[in-house]
């Protein structure tokens, strides 16, 4: 396409995006006052941006689908991102994450900077208990993000409801210090055991489903056990929730909010490494691999062998069981569990890191959760767009690059076995 | 009936794009939100400049059904059309990626609580001559409904747009060969499945009076449910799946509980699936290699 032709197409775009934004951007009506507001530069903000977007659109979609067709050649220059290329060693041609990835010798010195700037991050001059807070946080939502991980990322079941299990763990922890005064180190198994038993009781009947039927039952199971807690006074108590759940004590020390925060925070990066331990076991673990071939091809995967129905559910009850772990925490970092805590949003939310991060990578989940919950709150300012933006993410990332930031280290065996056509999709 | 009928023409949205593409499209809801939005937009704004009566109702449906339409196609080629080809997750994420930010485009731009909708239905003086109990809204959307599904049956039926229709919900490949143009199909398809979701959208806004960015959300679940239950890609089946689902609903909040009103629902869809994941009036597929 010639340049005029392309700035013809662009233009059209911008005039029929901002048709399509008119009434409901430009225009907003006060029904109390009965006034119109017409907001007028909207348009022009939007007809401006979708002219330059639908440019890169056009331009992205066409290196893919350039990229598809160079794939199937055995050209040296083949990966979908062009970026890397200049990273990339001739010789082995994997992107750079891989090759960190895949020898100790680059891996090692980043791993030990890292885990030595996360041992001294509370103690830095710059770490209030506001910052400690976010960052325990955003390791939270690795937890959430690895065990989702192991159920979407690996056995590639879309699952929507994770939330549900995450509410399982901290209202367990929640009734169970409320009937029977358990502390935090019994009701951190118990309520990793209660979501794994939920995990089991949903996977039961639902894993004969499909894909898509699949994903909208797990949303829909978490629909109805958020309205449960909602509603059942008695149990729940309801949408006040209940509060004074004890953060976790350390041999009956006594500690400030401030060394309770830094406590939760070692002890968050603790589960995240015991996660992070268990989740790469897990991957080249006999099921581990059960799992990814699941994925590939549940019907081959049969043949082969492998009990899907089995593979599932173990999926499941270990994603599940991560979920209730962190559900624990949760209640014992916020002191305070209610059902507006865990609606789809943040089920999205979980999701969304694992897409942006790449499904099955653990680095990848790491970095997504450091993306998308970091990101948002340092950017104040935009803070209200973050879930526009998740929706975004996933409908991008999806186009452009489904593997997500970093690819599955899974490729890695599938680039050695075809040592001649390195970056075969 | 009239909870039925409204489900009934969302779900049919749902059924036509799974049978032709095989995808839950779930920024549906959305759309018929989004038909919602704007049909309180475009009558706010005539009844403000002192206009009223049927010619605000005729108004705004259309620039709902128009923009409807315009938005299912829009989210169509951007969320969809480039994932034609990826494996069956991909969509499904893009989808729902799709449908998280509906929503919040609709609630950064206009407001996130409940808004006021105006009752566009005029008042049918006829019906109580003839005795009927019942509702005038509830009547026109009712027949709106009847009107709508035979309509939508012949469109499928007996235009050349339906043959090219069924002919991609069969086989999209030979229906290529045989000289159907598949992207505009889909495009149709979208597009009609839209334009009922914004019908139903205005009708149920003016019927219950209030709407806010939400209402998508759970009423797409619903819908869909509705599509489950009667064999989603089955067009009478999502009728009716969302008439037993109606009465379902009315039955469980009169004799159990209003409060867990949504939860019905969903539990039907989780035991139809479990029990029969075909549906009431779908045919069980057997995957094949």
């Amino acid at each position: 396409m010639n340049l005029m032709a392309q700035i013809r197409q662009s233009l059209i775009i911008a005039l029929w995006f901002m048709f399509l934004t008119f009434p409901v951007l430009a225009v907003r009506v006060n029904t109390i006052e009965k006034v119109v507001e017409w907001r007028w530069p909207y348009m022009v903000y939007i007809g401006i941006g979708s002219f330059l977007i639908s440019f890169v659109w056009r331009y992205l979609l066409a290196r893919k689908a350039q990229g598809g067709k160079e794939e199937r050649s055995p050209a040296p220059e083949t990966t979908k991102d062009r970026a890397t290329t200049a990273l990339r060693t001739g010789a082995t041609g994997k992107p750079i994450m891989q090759r960190l990835m895949a020898e100790p010798r680059l891996y090692r010195p980043v791993l030990i900077v890292l885990s030595l700037f996360g041992l001294a991050f509370p103690f830095l001059p710059f770490a209030s208990t506001y910052q400690i807070n976010i960052v325990t946080n955003a390791l939270l939502y690795i937890m959430l993000g690895l065990g989702l991980n192991i159920v979407v990322g690996l056995a590639g079941l879309l699952h929507l409801g994770y939330v549900a299990f995450y509410a399982v763990g901290a209202y367990s922890y929640a009734l169970l210090y409320y009937h029977f005064g358990i502390g935090f180190w019994a009701a951190l198994p118990m309520g990793a055991l209660f979501a794994a038993l939920f995990g089991i009781i949903l996977g039961f009947p639902v894993l004969r489903l499909r894909g898509d039927y699949l994903a909208i039952v797990t949303l829909g199971f978490a629909e109805i056990t958020r309205l449960i807690l909602e509603n059942w006074n008695e149990f729940s108590f309801g949408p006040s929730g209940i509060a004074g759940i004890p953060r976790p004590g350390l041999f009956g020390m006594e500690m400030d909010l401030h060394q309770g925060t830094i406590y939760i925070y070692f002890l968050m990066i603790a589960l995240c490494m015991f996660t992070i331990f268990v989740v790469n076991r897990l991957q080249n673990s006999r099921i581990g691999r059960a799992w990814v071939a699941l994925r590939e091809d549940e019907i081959a995967c049969e043949a082969m062998g492998v009990d899907p129905t089995m593979a599932k559910l173990t999926a499941f009850a270990l994603g599940s069981t991560w979920a209730g772990l962190a559900g624990v925490v949760f209640a014992a970092k916020t002191t305070f569990v209610n059902p507006a805590s865990f609606t789809f949003l943040e089920s999205a939310m979980i999701l969304s890191i694992v897409v942006l991060g790449g499904m099955g990578s653990i680095v990848g989940v790491i970095i997504g959760a450091f993306i998308l919950i970091l990101l948002p709150e340092y950017l104040r300012a935009f803070s209200e767009y973050r879930m526009l933006l998740f929706g975004l993410i996933m409908v991008i990332m999806m186009i452009f690059r489904p593997q997500g930031i970093v690819v599955g280290i899974r490729r890695i065996y599938e680039f050695k076995k075809r040592a001649g056509k390195e970056g075969s999709p | 009936m009239t909870r039925g009928s409204i489900y009934a023409l969302i779900a049919l949205g749902y059924t036509m794009v799974y049978g032709i593409i095989e995808l839950i499209n779930f920024a549906h809801g959305e759309i018929y939100m989004i038909g919602a939005f704007t049909a309180l937009i475009v009558s706010s704004v005539l009844a403000f400049a002192g206009m009223s009566g049927p010619s605000v109702l005729f108004l705004a449906a259309s620039v709902a059904i128009i923009y409807s339409a315009a938005y299912g196609f829009t989210v169509e080629k951007i969320a969809y059309k480039p994932l034609r080809q990826a494996p069956r997750l991909s969509p499904l994420i893009s989808a729902i990626g799709m449908s998280i930010f509906l929503q919040n485009y609709v609630m950064l731009a206009q407001t996130s609580d409940f808004l006021p909708f105006p009752n566009l239905l005029p008042e049918l003086t006829f019906l109580e001559s003839y005795g009927l109990r019942i509702g005038s809204s509830e009547f026109i959307i009712l027949v709106t409904t009847a009107v709508s599904m035979v309509l939508l049956t012949l469109l499928i039926k007996f235009t050349k747009m339906g043959k090219s229709m069924r002919a991609t919900a069969q086989d999209r490949n030979m229906a290529m060969l045989v000289g159907v143009d598949v992207n505009r199909t889909i495009s149709y398809t979208f597009i009609i499945g839209s334009v009922l979701a914004a019908i139903g959208g205005v009708l149920i806004a003016s019927h219950i009076g209030r709407i806010n960015f939400y209402i998508g959300f759970i009423a797409g679940i619903k819908a869909f449910t509705a599509a489950v239950l009667g064999g989603i890609g089955s067009i009478p089946g999502a009728v009716l799946g969302a008439f037993i689902l109606g009465w379902t609903e009315s039955f469980a909040t009169g004799y159990v509980s209003s409060d867990y009103e949504d939860v019905f629902a969903f539990v039907l869809l989780v035991l139809i699936l479990i029990v029969r994941p075909s549906g009431l009036l779908g045919r069980s597929t057997v995957q094949k290699v």
